[in-house]
């Protein structure tokens, strides 16, 4: 080994300390923020009884499947009981679906909806478009709860509380968001290809599903993964207009499960097992899709 | 731009499931809102015109001006931890590394639900068998009821959602970083300036536009917390944690007091159009010394 001076070996001096410490610094931040999902699966792993003697373990305590077999149904009362489950029932499957059937509606129409007005907004020539976007764009101005209290009261004139009609259609023909994203992409595509196809006599409706949409098929995707986890978390709205059992969703019923939980013994692994249930499905896109979704929240953000 | 033939009536029929979405739930219903304010609709009766008196009753209502202090200190104690965490990652993986993993693992809990990153962290500070506590307790510390009392339940809604939220703004303000010329960072390097100088005098004051852009996003945002609260603390202990958006939530769906909670959402909106505009303002949002 080459040794310096100073008696020290070369590759010891070489180390800039700067850099070492920056590492520590954000891999522990990286810790920090990946912990909680780890701490997920161990509470959810264990067993109820055995929890409160090992509060400080990294390990499951008593490791047993049985909150998910509770949270799935997959268990009988007295068994969940036994196990120091509340007896506070989630119909997890139930949920499950209107989670799913709703953000999957959502995502559909707000996609396909968005994409056309983004059309009309970034290829099509005509008086006052700036106008018009400019006043789509105040939309995202507007915070939640202002336009709830109204849309509340529609839904309840129409007969729509507790039905999935309710929970999808404000979300359903455009959010203001989607309609910029996709605009500011179909801005940069060159009008030649579009030329093109119009010399050959092709019109409008034909000129967006034939050739801009097959063009814009990466943004697009991204939107989708967009719309459909942020449909997934969605929680104020179906919480105001889908409290009924039939068309409750996941995160409402996470809410309400967590109430139904007396304060004394509240069933910390079942909570943990539906919870992390219900973070999968995101969680597995995540990995799927991970650079896609960075890289987009880069771009929005800063555009 | 020259408008062609024809391509207004085909805009139309592109515009039009948007546009009749935007209508009827954005448009109408925001106008609808401001009307009601001046209400006194109950959901359950006709309204009654009754002027300002909503607002009046704002102003001598405690529990309203509470429930702005409350969010005042929430979103003071949100951002400010926030930014500066947010700050510090983005230097970080601008100056060490620009790898997707990192900058993935970094922003997923932002797109975990709200609810979700609630009942982790509800778990994980408990008084009796949290995580956190077990820790407190292990270098020394008395246990921490964390939601549970009024000291510490703001500031610990708050931090729970800066972990949400962290990276995301992180992401934001590292996309502005790569946007710095490296040929003034390779130009310190060659005149042999520490990190804490170049931090000083050449990334912050580069940085500024973005890190006002992101501001205006992070506090308006964060002026509408609301899901964390409805799981965790449900506006306690006392009213601890009733933050406007809360309160606003109860006002109309729970007391169906409509007129009343309508006024105070065009109280809010004011307020965050005025904070969006001071901050602009404040932080020169549109020059940037680069150029």
């Amino acid at each position: 080994m080459t040794l310096a001076r100073n008696g020290k070996p070369l590759w010891w001096q070489r180390i800039r300390w700067q850099k070492v410490l920056g590492w520590v610094v954000l891999g522990l931040l990286v810790l920090i923020t990946l912990f909680p999902f780890y701490w997920m699966l161990r509470i959810s792993l264990s067993d109820n009884r055995a929890l409160a003697a090992n509060a400080g373990s990294m390990l499951p305590a008593d490791f047993t499947l049985g909150a998910f077999e509770r949270v799935l149904g997959l268990s009988s009362l007295d068994e969940a009981r036994k196990q120091g489950g509340s007896g506070a029932s989630i119909d997890f499957w139930r949920y499950l679906w209107n989670s799913v059937l709703t953000s999957a509606v959502i995502t559909a129409g707000q996609v396909l909806f968005s994409a056309m007005a983004a059309y009309a907004f970034a290829r099509l020539r005509w008086r006052g478009r700036e106008a018009v976007f400019f006043v789509f764009l105040t939309a995202l101005m507007i915070p939640p709860i202002f336009t709830a209290l109204p849309n509340f009261v529609l839904m309840r004139d129409l007969n729509l509380l507790n039905t999935y009609a309710a929970i999808i259609l404000p979300f359903f023909f455009m959010t203001p968001f989607a309609v910029f994203f996709m605009r500011q992409f179909m801005l940069g595509i060159s009008r030649e290809v579009e030329e093109a196809a119009r010399i050959d006599g092709a019109g409008h409706p034909r000129i967006f599903f034939r050739i801009i949409l097959p063009m814009s098929r990466a943004p697009l995707m991204t939107l989708t993964l967009l719309a459909y986890i942020t449909a997934w978390n969605e929680y104020f709205w179906p919480l105001l207009v889908g409290q009924g059992e039939n068309v409750r969703v996941l995160t409402v019923a996470l809410g309400v499960f967590r109430s139904q939980t007396p304060q004394g013994s509240p069933d910390w692994a079942g909570l943990m097992a539906a919870t992390l249930l219900a973070a999968l499905p995101v969680i597995a896109l995540f990995v799927a899709f991970g650079r896609r979704i960075v890289d987009s929240i880069q771009f929005s953000g800063i555009k | 731009m020259i408008a062609r033939r024809g391509e207004g009536r085909v805009a139309l029929l592109f515009l039009l499931p948007a546009g009749f979405g935007f209508v009827l739930f954005y448009a109408w219903p925001a106008l609808q809102t401001f009307y009601l304010s001046f209400t006194d609709y109950s959901l359950l009766a006709t309204p009654n015109w009754v002027g300002a008196q909503n607002y009046a009753d704002a102003m001598s209502d405690r529990k309203f001006w509470n429930a702005l202090l409350v969010t005042g200190e929430y979103v003071l104690i949100n951002i400010s931890v926030q930014t500066v965490v947010a700050l510090l990652i983005a230097v970080l993986m601008h100056r060490l590394t620009k790898s997707s993993v990192v900058r993935g693992a970094l922003l997923l809990p932002y797109l975990i639900a709200n609810v979700v990153v609630a009942l982790v962290w509800y778990t994980m500070l408990d008084a009796q068998l949290g995580i956190v506590n077990a820790m407190l307790t292990w270098v020394g510390i008395d246990p921490v009821a964390f939601f549970g009392e009024t000291s510490t339940a703001i500031p610990t809604i708050a931090l729970v959602n800066v972990w949400r939220h962290m990276g995301y703004t992180a992401l934001l303000i590292f996309a502005g970083l790569q946007a710095i010329p490296t040929s003034v960072y390779e130009a310190a390097a060659i005149d042999g300036a520490s990190e804490a100088r170049v931090f000083r005098t050449i990334t912050m004051p580069l940085l500024r536009p973005v890190l006002a852009m992101v501001l205006v996003l992070t506090v308006i945002g964060s002026f509408q917390i609301f899901d964390t609260v409805a799981v965790t603390t449900k506006g306690g202990p006392v009213d601890a944690t009733r933050v406007i958006y809360f309160y606003i939530y109860e006002k109309a769906f729970q007391q169906f007091d409509f007129g009343y909670a309508a006024a105070l959402c065009v109280v809010l909106f004011l307020i965050l159009v005025g904070v969006a505009l001071a901050q602009l303002k404040l932080l020169r949002a549109g020059s940037s010394d680069l150029d």
